[in-house]
C-alpha cells in the first residue's frame, strides 16, 4: 500500500516530462515560459478528465470506447439546450451534462453488468449510438459561437486566482479521484475487481455493480467535459472531438495503467495525459513537418508503453505479492 | 374492369398533359429543383432565381425538391417536373450519376437539363454552373488577407488534413498568383486535420511560433471558426485577422467579435440568379452549350464553358461586417 504514495513509475513519467520539455526549449524557448505552461496545462484539462474516467473503467478490466461521443452528444445536448433557453443558469447546463453523461454511462454499465456482453463491444456500439442520436437532435447543423449565450462560452474561460476555470475543473476532478481512489470503499474495490475479480467475489464484492459504476463515473466525466468543450471551442457539431477517445485510451496507457486492470493510479492517469498534451501543444511551435508530426506523436506513445511494459512488470508482480500477503 | 380503369386514367393523363402546355405558352417555366427543401442556402438560391425572373419578365419560377436529400425523392420530383412538361430544370444533384436515367428522360421531351452547385454526370444535363473554380479560389483567399495589410505581412494558412484535395489544390492555386501580393510573405502551412480542438491548438502554436503574425488563412469551414476563437482567446483581435472560407452562420461570431474581418464563400442568391438566367439562355433563347460556348447570365457576367460543359460563376462572395446580419440566417 505505501509503495503506491511512493510510485517509481510516475517519478520516471514525470523525470520524462521534464526530459521532453527540455528538448522542446532548445527549439523553442517561449514554450517553457510558466504562462505558456499554464495555457498547456488548461489545453490539457479535458484529456486529463476523461484520462481519469476511463482509468477506473480500465481498472476494473473493461474499456469505454464512447467517451468521446458521449462528450460530443452531450455538448450538442447542452448547446442546444442553451440556444433554446439562454437565461439557464450555468450551474444548472452542468448538472444537465454531468447528468446526461452518466445516463449514457449507465446505459454502458447496464449492458456490461446485466447482459455480460464484452464492454469493448458494447462502447463501441453505443459509440456509433451516440453519434447518429447527435445527427438527429441536431439535424446535422452546428450550434455556433454567436448563438451561444456570453455566460455559456465565458464559463471555462473565467480566470480565478490565475488559472482558467476549465484547469480548475481538472484540479478539482484529480482531487476528488484521489481521494474516491485510495481513501473509500469504491475506490478500494475498482482496485480488487480489476486485480483479482474471484477473490473480489469471495470479499463480498458485486463485480458486476462495481463495473457499472465505473463506466457512470467515466460517463458523468465525458458528460462534464462535453459542455466544457463545447463552450471552449465555441462550436458544436457531430465529429467534434472525434477520435479523442483513443487518446484517452493512450493517455491512460502510457500513465501505466494496466489494460489487463487492477493496476494503475490518480497520479499516472494525469501524467500520462500531460505528456501527451505536452506533445500536442510542443508539435505546431517546434516547426516539424506535419507529415513527421503523426509519426512522433505514435513513437512517443509506444516509446512511453515499452518503457511502462518494461518497468510494470516487476512493479505488477510485487503489487500481487504484497496484496496476497496482505490478505 | 381493369380496362376501364386504364382507359380513364390515360384520359385524365391526357387532360392534364393537355391543359399544362397551354399555361407555358406565355410564360418560360423553370424548375429550380434543390436537394432538400427547408434549407436555408437553396430558400436564398430561390429568392436569387425570382429577381432574374422578374428581371427576365415572361419567367415562371418553380421552386422545388425532395422533403429529405436523397437521389429517389428528386428522380419523383423530376418525373412530376416531366410530366408538367417545364421548360427548363436546373438541378442541384444529390447523387452524381443517379439522376442521369430520369434527365436524360427530361432532355429527350426536350427540356432544358443544366446542373447548379452540386453537378450531374455530363450525359444527363447539358451544362453544369459551378459557383466558382479553383483559380477563383485560390487567389480570393490570398486577396482577403492581402486587402486587409496594406503594407505588407506575414500570413500563414491553416488547413484541413495533409490530404485534402480541395484545400491542397486551393493552396497551390494561391502560391501561383502570391507575385500579384507583393510583401504579403506566406510563412507556413499547418494541418488542423478539419477538428476544432486541433485547428485551435495550431492556430495557437502560429501565434507563438511566428509573433508578428498578421493574418491566417483558413480555407476549411471548422479551421476558420476554431483560428478565429484561438485568435480571441489569445487577446490578439486586432493585430491577427482570421480569413479564408467559411460559412455565414457559422462565422458570424467571429465578425462581431472582430477576430475576422472579411471572409468568402458562394452566394447563394448569385448562385439561383445565375442558374435561371443560364436556363433560360438555354430554354427561350435557342443557346446550345457546348465546349468553349459564352452564355451570358444577366448582372453576373457570362459563363465560359470548359470542354466537359463546365464553367465557374464568380469569385467567392465576401462577408464582412457590412452583410453578415443578413446572411447568418440564410446557410
Amino acid at each position: 500500500m505505501l509503495s503506491r504514495l511512493i510510485p517509481v513509475r510516475e517519478t520516471i513519467l514525470g523525470a520524462a516530462i521534464l526530459a521532453l520539455l527540455l528538448l522542446i526549449a532548445s527549439r523553442f524557448s517561449g514554450f517553457v515560459a510558466p504562462a505558456n505552461l499554464l495555457n498547456v496545462f488548461n489545453d490539457t484539462a479535458p484529456l486529463i478528465i476523461l484520462a481519469l474516467g476511463q482509468m477506473v473503467v480500465i481498472l476494473t478490466r473493461c474499456i469505454d470506447l464512447s467517451v468521446a461521443a458521449n462528450l460530443a452528444l452531450t455538448g450538442m445536448a447542452v448547446a442546444m439546450l442553451n440556444v433554446a433557453m439562454p437565461g439557464l443558469p450555468i450551474p444548472v447546463i452542468i448538472a444537465v451534462a454531468i447528468g446526461l453523461g452518466a445516463v449514457m454511462g449507465a446505459i454502458n454499465g447496464l449492458l456490461v453488468w446485466k447482459l455480460m456482453i464484452p464492454p469493448i463491444v458494447v462502447t463501441l456500439g453505443t459509440m456509433a449510438v451516440f453519434r447518429g442520436i447527435i445527427f438527429l437532435i441536431s439535424d446535422g447543423k452546428w450550434v455556433n459561437a454567436h448563438e451561444m449565450s456570453d455566460a455559456f462560452t465565458g464559463f471555462p474561460r473565467a480566470v480565478i486566482l490565475g488559472l482558467p476555470v476549465l484547469s480548475w475543473v481538472a484540479l478539482l476532478t484529480v482531487a476528488i479521484f484521489g481521494i474516491m481512489m485510495s481513501r473509500t470503499a469504491l475506490g478500494r474495490s475498482i482496485f480488487a475487481v480489476g486485480g483479482n475479480p474471484d477473490a473480489a467475489v469471495y470479499t463480498g464484492i458485486d463485480v458486476g455493480r462495481v463495473k457499472f459504476l465505473a463506466f457512470v463515473l467515466s460517463g458523468a466525466l465525458a458528460g462534464l467535459t462535453g459542455y466544457l468543450w463545447v463552450a471552449r471551442y465555441a462550436v458544436a457539431y457531430v465529429d467534434i472531438a472525434g477520435g479523442f477517445e483513443l487518446e484517452v485510451v493512450a493517455a491512460c496507457v502510457i500513465g501505466g495503467i494496466s489494460i489487463a486492470g487492477g493496476i494503475g493510479s490518480v497520479g499516472g492517469a494525469v501524467l500520462g495525459a500531460l505528456f501527451l498534451g505536452v506533445i500536442k501543444n510542443a508539435l505546431p511551435v517546434i516547426n516539424i513537418s506535419p507529415f513527421w508530426q503523426l509519426a512522433i506523436s505514435g513513437s512517443a506513445i509506444l516509446i512511453a508503453v515499452a518503457f511502462n511494459a518494461r518497468s510494470g512488470k516487476t512493479k505488477g508482480r510485487i503489487i500481487l505479492k504484497s496484496a496476497e500477503a496482505s490478505e | 374492369m381493369s380496362v376501364l380503369k386504364k382507359v380513364m386514367a390515360s384520359a385524365a393523363l391526357a387532360a392534364t398533359m393537355a391543359s399544362a402546355p397551354a399555361i407555358a405558352q406565355d410564360d418560360v417555366r423553370i424548375a429550380l429543383v434543390v436537394k432538400a427543401l427547408g434549407i436555408g442556402f437553396f430558400e436564398a438560391a430561390a429568392k436569387g432565381a425570382e429577381e432574374a425572373a422578374e428581371e427576365l419578365g415572361n419567367v415562371e419560377i418553380i421552386y422545388t425538391g425532395p422533403t429529405d436529400t436523397t437521389a429517389e425523392g428528386q428522380i419523383e420530383v423530376i418525373n412530376a417536373l416531366i410530366a408538367q412538361n417545364v421548360d427548363a430544370i436546373a438541378i442541384s444533384a444529390n447523387d452524381t450519376d443517379a439522376l442521369v436515367p430520369a434527365l436524360k428522360k427530361a432532355m429527350n421531351r426536350g427540356i432544358t437539363v443544366i446542373s447548379w452547385d452540386s453537378g450531374v454526370a455530363a450525359e444527363g444535363r447539358q451544362l453544369h454552373l459551378n459557383p466558382s473554380s479553383n483559380a477563383l479560389i485560390g487567389n480570393m483567399i490570398i486577396k482577403l488577407a492581402a486587402d486587409h495589410l496594406p503594407d505588407g505581412g506575414d500570413v500563414a494558412v491553416l488547413s484541413a488534413t495533409t490530404t485534402s484535395t480541395n484545400q491542397n489544390i486551393w493552396i497551390e492555386e494561391m502560391t501561383k498568383v502570391m507575385g500579384e501580393y507583393p510583401g504579403i510573405n506566406v510563412v507556413t502551412t499547418v494541418y488542423g486535420d478539419d477538428l476544432a480542438d486541433k485547428s485551435y491548438r495550431e492556430a495557437t502554436g502560429l501565434m507563438q511560433s511566428y509573433p508578428d503574425l498578421d493574418a491566417i488563412i483558413a480555407p476549411t469551414s471548422v479551421g476558420i471558426v476554431a483560428a478565429a476563437q484561438a485568435v480571441v482567446d489569445a487577446g490578439k483581435v486586432g493585430e491577427v485577422n482570421v480569413t479564408g472560407l467559411g460559412l455565414p452562420s457559422e462565422m458570424a461570431g467571429a465578425i462581431e467579435s472582430g477576430a475576422s474581418q472579411s471572409f468568402a464563400i458562394w452566394n447563394p442568391i448569385d448562385l439561383g440568379y445565375s442558374a435561371t438566367m443560364l436556363a433560360y439562355q438555354l430554354a427561350a433563347n435557342d443557346v446550345v452549350a457546348e465546349p468553349g460556348a459564352d452564355i451570358p447570365m444577366g448582372r453576373m457576367g457570362t459563363l465560359t464553358l470548359d470542354e466537359n460543359t463546365e464553367g465557374a460563376m464568380a469569385d467567392p462572395f465576401v462577408y464582412d461586417a457590412s452583410n453578415i446580419e443578413e446572411f447568418k440566417s440564410i446557410f
